[in-house]
């Protein structure tokens, strides 16, 4: 039998390679089978689980005007719950689980020495880059909801729920209310993708993944303290994090898109500008881990 | 199998292929030429640039100046269209060890978009009984020993019906019964047809398996091409114990056959003569010895093994070449 018969053998299918998804659907099934994903996404569900717990426990009630933003409308509609969990995930829980997936994605693969073979496979340095990316969107998605569910599901267990009262005074049903509770967790995804694009190429820079997630998360931090300092004001709206907590316009009715958009528009300059230095420096990086 | 010659073109060829980590040049413009259908042992002792020449193969490593040609196309310009041909084990196998064996393996054969996913639940069942593993195949990487971990390697190699095979090192951490099954494998694969590339320093090994070898030393080639050329087989040597050296060099020199002057294959035993053998057949240099009084306490013809050839060409240094 020559080596071409063998592959023959193998059907006709060796001469149309599939456009990939196989790798996709692996590399999510991988991440979202692991401890640590699940320990990150059940931490961030912790964090609404908290919340509520401490203030259904605490007698007086919070004050209005102290604490998060909502805290003190949780006692009147469970469905505050998420809101709140979300404003006090954003600055530090989100990017922490955000830089972790998205340190490890590459610098990770080269720590297990699983990165030659997969491109030995061939995946394919662009495609590889792509589907690593992808899934760290994915968890972006993942760890939002998390909050938002788990928020939602306590609130409810604790608290009475209600029509809610918007910012702009106007009322929502509860039906309409979880409408916006998922816009909210879109808007909180669509923030977070900058960032995931800085963590991707940080890990192409790096065999040791521990170093990729720690710069990746000091970054988002370094971010929000740069967007609290007034003397850089000119600086603030081009910070992946200037619009992080700006969801407020989903809160009114009719719904405002403009910080949506902004933060969309953002975003999208750091994924393209971050996707081109990963792109850029992957793509002919000697792999020798 | 007579000739792997006789098979058309070259698996993999490479000409003045050269890599450079800053100023030290760990691969210095080598030209390969392993031919298809060859089972091609790469020796070299450590750091000699074995893997390193074999990341550039891969395309894994851009080669600082130089062409590689792997089964027809040039590396890594038309790398998908080569590497699913190709099935590699490149310094050590690397698993995720939070996944079985078995979901590694089907991790991997998810990168390959040539690798139909109809079946692929049967090829992974299949390269991991052919190494071995199938009862172990639910277990979490993280408990293999060394040698389960390295067949998994092989069998990820494996994966898909593949027409070269580059195995760095392959029977690295294997017990002796592994060491044999990747012999034997080596042998079936390359009764298929597969060409196999197959680094090592297990010189006997490569002896057993190959019909074709090549040798680094610092980064160069030092010599390769069919095992019996690498011998030397042309010339093999007489080995004579003789009390009278200089009568039985002055015979063998009568017969057209040079003394080694370095004892090079005799080491340091003054009693022993080392002749390259000339056409003269053994049995009348013997009888010539005797007809002119020489004592002949011992006579033996030999050719050189492949570990002799080996120190020669690498230098005897137990010192990592730097
Ligand atoms: N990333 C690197 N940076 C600098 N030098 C390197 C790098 N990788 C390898 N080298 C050097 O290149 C040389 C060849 O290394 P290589 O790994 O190819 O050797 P080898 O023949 O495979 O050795 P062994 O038999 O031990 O596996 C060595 O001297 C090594 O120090
Ligand atoms: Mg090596």
């Amino acid at each position: 039998m020559s080596p071409s018969e063998a592959i023959d053998g193998q059907g006709a299918v060796r001469s149309r390679p599939t456009i990939g998804l196989a790798l996709l659907g692996s590399e999510l099934s991988v991440l979202f089978r692991r401890r640590r994903t699940w320990a990150m996404l059940l931490a961030l569900a912790a964090v609404p689980v908290l919340i509520a717990v401490a203030v259904r426990l605490s007698s007086s009630g919070p004050t209005p005007g102290r604490g998060p933003a909502f805290l003190d409308q949780i006692t009147q509609n469970g469905l505050f719950v998420s809101a709140v969990g979300l404003i006090v995930s954003i600055p530090l829980f989100l990017p922490l689980t955000i830089g972790v997936v998205a340190g490890d994605t590459i610098a990770g693969e080269a720590n297990v020495s699983t990165l030659r073979y997969l491109l030995v496979a061939p995946a394919g340095r662009v495609r590889l880059l792509v589907v690593k990316y992808l899934a760290t969107a994915a968890f972006c998605l993942a760890a939002t909801l998390a909050v938002t569910i788990a928020g939602a599901l306590i609130g409810v267990a604790l608290f009475p729920v209600a029509p809610v009262t918007l910012l702009s005074g106007d009322t929502i049903g509860v039906a309409d209310s979880v409408i916006r509770s998922l816009l909210i967790a879109a808007y909180i995804t669509v923030s977070l993708l900058g960032l995931s694009a800085i963590g991707v190429f940080i890990s192409t820079m790096t065999d040791v993944p521990v170093g990729a997630m720690a710069t990746t998360i000091v970054l988002s931090v370094v971010s929000q303290i740069l967007d609290s300092l007034p003397q850089l004001d000119w600086l603030h709206p081009w910070l992946f994090s200037h619009y992080w907590l700006g969801f407020a316009d989903l809160l009114r009715q009719p719904i405002s898109w403009d910080s949506f958009g902004q933060n969309a528009v953002l975003q999208g300059g750091y994924f393209v500008v971050f996707a081109a230095l990963a792109y850029g420096r992957f793509s002919t990086k000697d792999i020798l881990s | 199998m007579t000739g792997s010659a006789a098979s058309d073109g070259l698996a993999i060829e490479t000409s003045g292929l050269t890599k450079r980590f800053g100023s030290y040049t760990a691969v210095d413009s080598i030209d390969l030429r392993v031919p298809r259908g060859s089972v091609f042992g790469f020796l070299g002792p450590n750091g000699s640039g074995k893997t390193t020449t074999i990341r550039m193969l891969l395309g894994l490593a851009a080669a600082s100046s130089g062409a590689a040609t792997v089964l027809g196309g040039a590396m890594p310009t038309d790398l998908h269209r080569v590497l699913p041909r190709v099935g590699a084990l490149v310094e050590g196998p690397g698993f995720y060890p939070f996944l079985s064996g078995y979901s590694n393996l089907d991790r991997l054969d998810t990168a390959d978009r040539y690798a139909p996913s109809s079946t692929r639940r049967r090829r992974v069942q299949s390269a991991l009984e052919r190494v071995g593993l199938s009862h172990a195949s639910g277990k979490k990487v993280r408990a293999y020993s060394l040698g389960m971990k390295q067949r998994l390697g092989i069998a990820n190699a494996l994966l898909t019906p593949r027409e070269l095979l580059i195995l760095d090192e392959p029977t690295n951490g294997l017990d002796p019964q592994g060491t044999r099954e990747v012999r034997n494998l080596v042998r079936s694969l390359a009764a298929e047809g597969t060409t196999i590339f197959v680094s090592s320093h297990l010189l006997a090994e490569i002896e057993q398996i190959c019909t074709h070898a090549a040798v680094m030393s610092a980064g160069r080639l030092v010599a390769q091409g069919t095992l019996a050329e690498l011998r030397g087989v042309g010339r093999p040597h007489v080995l004579l114990r003789t009390p009278d050296r200089d009568a039985a060099a002055g015979v063998l020199a009568r017969l057209g056959m040079g003394v080694d002057a370095s004892d090079a294959a005799g080491g340091s035993d003054r009693g022993v003569l080392v002749a390259a053998l000339s056409d003269a057949a053994p049995d009348r240099v013997v009888a010539a010895l005797v007809a002119a009084g020489v004592r002949v306490e011992g006579f033996a013809v030999e050719r050189q093994s492949l570990e002799e050839r080996f120190v020669a060409l690498t230098g005897e240094g137990f010192d990592v070449a730097q």
